[in-house]
């Protein structure tokens, strides 16, 4: 299965994929410094691993970023990539934190399309989701939903009755519980 | 306190001295202009070389740090200059070279406008350097400079490019020249922090062996292990083969030496690995030319891999115990641990294996390669630096030309780059000027880089270049002869100059072997020859094929040892 996405149509249906291979999710922390997210992204690509969400944004250090990445391909190739990223002279650090205890969450910004008669109901939906309503139009509603990335899907997939037209989403970001550091 | 004004150009070029560099290969060029004007006005005693082509200048640099352990610096311009290092940084890289690559660049308000030779040469590089560097504040010049180098040549060596603007390297600089490193992610003094409990586990598996084998690489030479090696393989009674790139750090000619494994390794290195019931990786990469089919490696065997790179653990083969630190350390560690094991049954074997299946030639059929490098080496007590091209002469200089001491061996392995050779041996002679350097280079890999001949007639470099002339791209023919029924296409030279001559024409001298009686008279003349540059044309037969040989991506048990009655499969396991 696949995103069908046609510009051209709005609103448009959106089928969350069945993905051939696990989600990883990877949180890399590395020198603030340009060509540092190229020099991550050519270790994922010459792989064949597709980055399928990428969060980057100043970490609590100065001078260092966080890169939160969350990617699919081959098992097996995984450990040569955390491996590679980490020996990238700018990478301070890459944990793989698939199966460790984190707390996840995610954005996502929807808009659909829905006039007077139905936007009770899509209000009413996205209030069970914990939804913020930040635009509101006579044919347009656009809200915003966090937590974790299946939530979202959950929304997401409600939503589409309605018909929608654009869906931004940030890409998960993570961060271990307790003490331990990410 | 700040004596006299200086620009960015003069500031890197005293910082590279003061890092230790003193040798610079390259060519000039508008964005690098600065930095030619600093060499001249900076006071610096670092020597530069004029190549006759960026490639040249980078294999040179390559073939100087093969030979002496030290770093050597490339210099530059930008855009077709800089794009001309590519291949020489790449077989760098592949091969865990030192070097640092100074690119000359656009002024820093024309990157991305598409301005006179302004190439994304930081971004082009990208894979194939080990970090990179686009200096953006003459400040920062001092910490890049020391950083590069410190780079360059710690932990696992590598290349390092640094790409300099012009408006930087021609503005003024302040700052002092000695800076802090500030390298957060990057700990290689780590290698040398090793858990003691891993190397007695290692030297229990070494204890329990029946047949026990050694594999040293690269990463042995690059950690002087040579005579922790050397004290492990004698105390323990293990045999040792090598790989390409470790060929010297276990002396080829020791009764435990099996030498060079792998593709064209020697049939007991690869009867060895297939039969020991245990194989210690000692710094090298478990390359697809040394293990063949990757699951049918060493299936039998308890696998140990001792290297300074993590990410190379578990890269090809998941080895059973596993060291991540420097070859010297762990050894000199395990070593503390080791008594003599009962191996001479084992060594009986291999000795069978080393009379039954031995490196050999015929003499008689017309002048072979193997032939004039086996004289060379011969002559030169196996004690000459040979810096070879790729091809079919390589092969069999690696089987021929023994490696007695480290440093003496320069091939290009991972890239396998022609045109590498010459410009190699040059570096290497300029590095070790008291020692005699061969380049053995094939007819078609020295037409790549010959023009390097100007740069050796200039330095007036005592160092021989060996052209083993088949008139063919002979490696890939013998792969048509075998794989695709000889069907040779894209591989016959002819239109060949006439390479005496041309040596002559440049100012070298120029010896020409045709028969092998020849081979020795005419040896002996270029090795008395030391007035400059002397090129040994061997016009050798033309069809010749290398053997033992492992089908690329077959499994080492597959080796044949001649040229197969039947057609064979062709190779789909690796190229
Ligand atoms: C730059 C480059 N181009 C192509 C190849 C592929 N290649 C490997 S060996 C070889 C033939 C080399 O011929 P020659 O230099 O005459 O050496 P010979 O094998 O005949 O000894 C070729 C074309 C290569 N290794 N490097
Ligand atoms: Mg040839």
């Amino acid at each position: 299965m696949k995103n069908t996405i046609e510009t051209s149509d709005r609103p448009v249906t959106i089928t969350i994929p069945e993905p051939e291979y696990p989600l990883h999710t990877l949180s890399v922390l590395v020198n603030n410094k340009p060509g540092v997210l190229a020099r991550i992204a050519q270790v994922f690509s010459r792989r064949g691993y597709n980055i399928e969400s990428l969060v980057v944004s100043p970490a609590a250090e100065m001078d260092f970023s966080r890169m939160t990445i969350g990617a699919r391909g081959e098992e097996s190739g995984l450990d040569q990539i955390k491996a590679q990223c980490n020996k990238l002279i700018d990478v301070i650090s890459c944990y793989d934190h698939t199966d460790d205890a984190v707390v996840s969450k995610e954005l996502a910004l929807v808009k659909i399309s829905v006039g007077a008669s139905s936007r009770g109901e899509a209000l009413q939906i996205a209030e069970h989701f914990g939804c913020k309503t930040l635009d509101l139009a006579p044919e347009s509603l656009v809200f915003m939903v966090t937590g974790d990335s299946g939530k979202l899907d959950a929304m997401v997939g409600m939503m589409q009755k309605f018909g929608i037209v654009e869906l931004v989403r940030t890409g998960k970001v993570v961060m271990t519980r307790g003490n331990g550091l990410t | 306190m700040n004596a006299e004004p200086r620009d960015g150009a003069q500031t890197l070029l005293k910082c590279l001295e003061a890092g230790g560099i003193e040798v610079m290969f390259g060519y000039s060029g508008g964005a690098a202009l600065p930095i030619f004007d600093a060499l001249e006005t900076a006071g610096t005693k670092i020597k530069f070389v004029l190549a006759r082509h960026e490639q040249g200048a980078t294999h040179m640099a390559d073939g100087y740090a093969r030979a002496t352990g030290k770093p050597a610096c490339v210099l530059v311009t930008s855009g077709p200059g800089a794009g001309n290092t590519i291949t020489g940084i790449m077989t760098a890289h592949m091969d865990s070279v030192p070097m640092v690559i100074i690119s000359g660049q656009q002024v820093t308000w024309m990157l991305g406008k598409d301005a006179f030779q302004e190439a994304d040469i930081f971004g082009i590089t990208m894979p194939i350097v080990k970090h990179s560097y686009l200096v953006k504040d003459a400040a920062d010049i001092p910490r890049v400079t020391k950083e590069a180098i410190y780079l360059a040549t710690s932990g696992r060596p590598g290349p390092v490019l640094i790409d300099m603007p012009k408006n930087i390297s021609q503005g003024p600089c302040d700052a002092p020249l000695d800076a802090e490193i500030d390298l957060p992610g990057y700990n290689p003094e780590k290698a040398y922090e090793i858990d003691s409990k891993d190397v007695e586990a290692v030297a229990a598996a070494l204890a329990k062996s029946e047949r026990p084998l050694i594999l040293a690489g690269h990463g042995a030479m690059l950690a002087h292990a040579g005579p922790e090696l050397k004290e492990l393989a004698e105390t323990a009674r293990i045999p040792v083969c090598n790989t390409l790139l470790g060929k010297g750090i276990f002396d080829e000619t020791h009764e435990l030496a099996l030498g060079m494994l792998g593709m064209h390794g020697t049939a007991y290195a690869n009867k060895a690995v297939c039969e020991a019931d245990l194989i210690f990786n000692i710094g090298s990469r478990f390359d697809d030319r040394i293990i063949g089919q990757p699951d049918k490696f060493g299936k039998n065997a308890t696998i140990i891999h001792v290297d300074i790179d993590p990410s190379e653990m578990g890269k090809m083969i998941q080895p059973d115990l596993k060291i991540v630190g420097d070859a010297k350390v762990v050894l000199a560690e395990l070593n503390k641990h080791i008594k003599a094991l009962p191996t001479e049954s084992w060594l009986a074997t291999l000795d069978g294996y080393k009379k039954r299946f031995p490196l050999s030639y015929k003499i008689q059929g017309g002048l072979k390669m193997q032939h004039v490098l086996d004289v060379w080496d011969r002559l030169t007590e196996s004690n000459s630096i040979v810096a070879t091209d790729v091809g079919q002469h390589q092969m069999w200089s690696a089987q021929f030309n023994k490696s007695k001491a480290p440093w003496n061996w320069i091939s290009s392995g991972g890239a396998g780059t022609m045109g590498f050779g010459f410009p190699a041996a040059i570096g290497a002679q300029l590095g070790r000027p008291d020692d005699v350097v061969i380049a053995v280079v094939g007819d078609g890999g020295f037409q790549m880089t010959l023009c390097e001949l100007a740069t050796a007639v200039l330095q007036k470099l005592p160092l021989k270049i060996l052209v083993l002339n088949n008139h063919f791209l002979g490696m890939v023919r013998q792969w048509q002869e075998l794989f695709f029924d000889n069907r040779t296409s894209g591989v016959d030279l002819e239109g060949n100059p006439d390479f005496v001559k041309l040596a002559e024409a440049y100012g070298a001298k120029g010896f020409q072997i045709k028969r092998p009686a020849d081979i020795e008279k005419v040896l002996t003349r270029a090795l008395e020859y030391t007035d400059g540059p002397c090129l040994i044309n061997c016009e050798v037969v033309k069809e010749d094929n290398v053997f033992p040989m492992i089908p690329a991506g077959a499994a080492l048990e597959d080796m044949i040892t001649e040229k197969p009655k039947h057609r064979m499969e062709k190779p789909t396991g690796s190229t």
